[in-house]
């Protein structure tokens, strides 16, 4: 594996044990002590993810916020200071470039956080369309470390080693503060569906403070916990993964990501044409969460049946450690909607049941 | 990596425990669990069920991959391990004990000889 990237964390991966694997280009933990413990600890106690493969922009500028608000698909102007959004960015015919959290930084500063496999074409993105705007883009993805803190025991070990009060931190806010003396942007968000922040830290700084956490953390119920679990709690969440529920062909309005598209804000942007011809249209796919009804996982790529027709393709399944059976995320022509859906399995057909997501109540905000 | 002495096993990482009577355990190795990694699924075969050497009995499954299973000789099954519906995680936890997955009666028993001996296995089963 010695092409992968290593993030500042690599050392201290390996060093607790996770097994390595190669993940968009990175050398990555999938696990630690088992996907299964660490995804119930997670929802029990906290567990703790090295996801500084993640990519980072700084946008700024006199018209930073004109130039997002077109770019991007939600309401960029409306932000405050210390907001946090997440939003989509759109190629012009709907289809999606990358999903990504934006942060307010200042009046005329952001900061992006981007998915590792989308930096350097989010980037591009980014830079082709800045004709006409007084801003800046750099991409800063190799300053940082990143390290989400998820779930009940999240903040009580957080406060410990924290310099601020936390208490007044809503969701989708951050703010500057040292953690185990370290400076960090601790932001409350995360793709657990927990209660947790997400810190992002100089590289330098990074292996520090996840010992520093861990120590805390650990007499707490604190968990490392690898990209396997990360998979399993997002998806269990029905949170959007990029390539499985969107994609450069899978639209927000297929996704159920109109959330995210304000339609109505003053500026125009990327995309919004396109978007709302097929809103009125009514999409010709759509992604639905479902579940197997028995331990089985049925795996992205599978097509699913609708009788003898091919009614769509599962694009996401694991296995819900909470639920013990197995669930999914799969785009289903709109004709099938409706109708009851299976998949082959060894020449017999095995039914889905479509589900309202998300599959377990949570409630993150708390 | 645990390779009990006393089993025999495949290059596909089954082992087989011979009992008496032509009987054997069939189940995976420890390697093999370790490499799968927690184990959400085993679909056990009918009783009754006859099979061939190299034939796919069932299947395995693990939050990050679904494994084939294959018989290691000629035989009918006499049993699938029923404590694995609810409790697959026993091929994790006892991979040569409580983690066995069928109970076979052996058709040929001369098949028995083409099987490796643990030392054999632990030339396949490294990383």
């Amino acid at each position: 594996m010695s092409d992968l990237k290593r993030t500042p964390l690599y050392s201290f991966n390996v060093a607790q044990g996770g097994r390595m694997v190669d993940f968009a280009g990175w050398e990555m933990p999938v696990q630690f002590g088992g996907i299964l413990d660490e995804h119930k600890t997670t929802r029990a106690a906290a567990g703790l993810f090295d996801v500084s493969h993640m990519g980072e922009a700084i946008v700024s500028g006199e018209q930073a916020t004109e130039f997002l608000d077109y770019v991007l698909t939600n309401d960029i102007s409306s932000m405050e200071v210390g907001r946090v959004v997440y939003s989509l960015m759109c190629y012009e015919n709907g289809g999606v470039v990358d999903d990504l959290l934006v942060y307010r930084q200042g009046a005329d500063s952001y900061l992006l956080c981007l998915n590792a496999s989308n930096v350097d074409k989010d980037v591009d993105w980014l830079m082709s369309h800045m004709d006409g705007f007084a801003v800046k883009v750099k991409d800063v993805s190799s300053d940082y470390g990143l390290i989400a803190l998820q779930g009940k025991e999240a903040f009580p070990i957080l406060e410990i080693l924290c310099d601020s009060d936390l208490k007044t931190l809503k969701y989708y806010h951050f703010v500057d503060a040292k953690v185990a003396g370290v400076d960090c942007i601790v932001s409350r968000t995360g793709y657990t569906g927990e209660k947790g922040v997400e810190l992002f830290v100089r590289s330098e700084d990074a292996a520090s403070l996840a010992e520093a956490l861990f120590e805390v953390g650990k007499p707490k119920g604190l968990v490392l916990a690898g990209l396997g679990a990360r998979d399993s709690l997002r998806l269990e969440a029905s949170y959007s993964l990029y390539g499985h529920e969107i994609s450069e062909e899978i639209t927000p309005v297929q996704a159920n990501l109109m959330w995210t598209v304000k339609l109505s804000k003053k500026s125009d942007f990327v995309g919004k044409a396109a978007l709302v011809a097929e809103k009125e249209k009514g999409p010709e796919k759509k992604i639905v969460f479902f579940k197997t009804g028995t331990r089985r996982i049925i795996r992205a790529g599978t097509a699913l049946m609708c009788g003898p027709e091919v009614a769509g393709m599962v694009v996401s399944g694991t296995f819900s450690p909470v639920l013990n059976e197995g669930i999914g995320s799969a785009l289903v022509d709109a004709k099938f909607l409706k109708q009851e859906l299976s998949v082959d399995n060894r020449g017999k057909a095995m039914a889905i049941y479509a589900t309202k997501p998300p599959f377990i109540e949570l409630n993150p905000q708390a | 990596m645990n390779i009990p002495e006393t089993l025999k096993y495949t290059k596909d990482h089954e082992w087989l425990k011979i009992l008496e009577n032509d009987e054997a355990l069939v189940g995976i190795t420890d390697f093999a669990q370790s490499s799968l990694g927690d184990i959400t699924y085993v679909e056990l075969p009918e009783e009754g069920e006859e099979f061939s050497e190299g034939d796919t009995f069932g299947v395995v499954e693990s939050v990050k991959a679904a494994s084939d299973l294959y018989m290691p000789v000629d035989a009918e099954v006499i049993e699938g391990n029923a404590v694995l519906e609810e409790s697959p995680e026993k091929v994790n936890s006892s991979a040569f004990e409580e983690g066995w997955i069928v109970k076979i009666k052996i058709t040929d028993p001369s098949q028995l000889e083409l099987l490796l001996d643990a030392a054999a296995y632990a030339e396949i089963a490294k990383d």
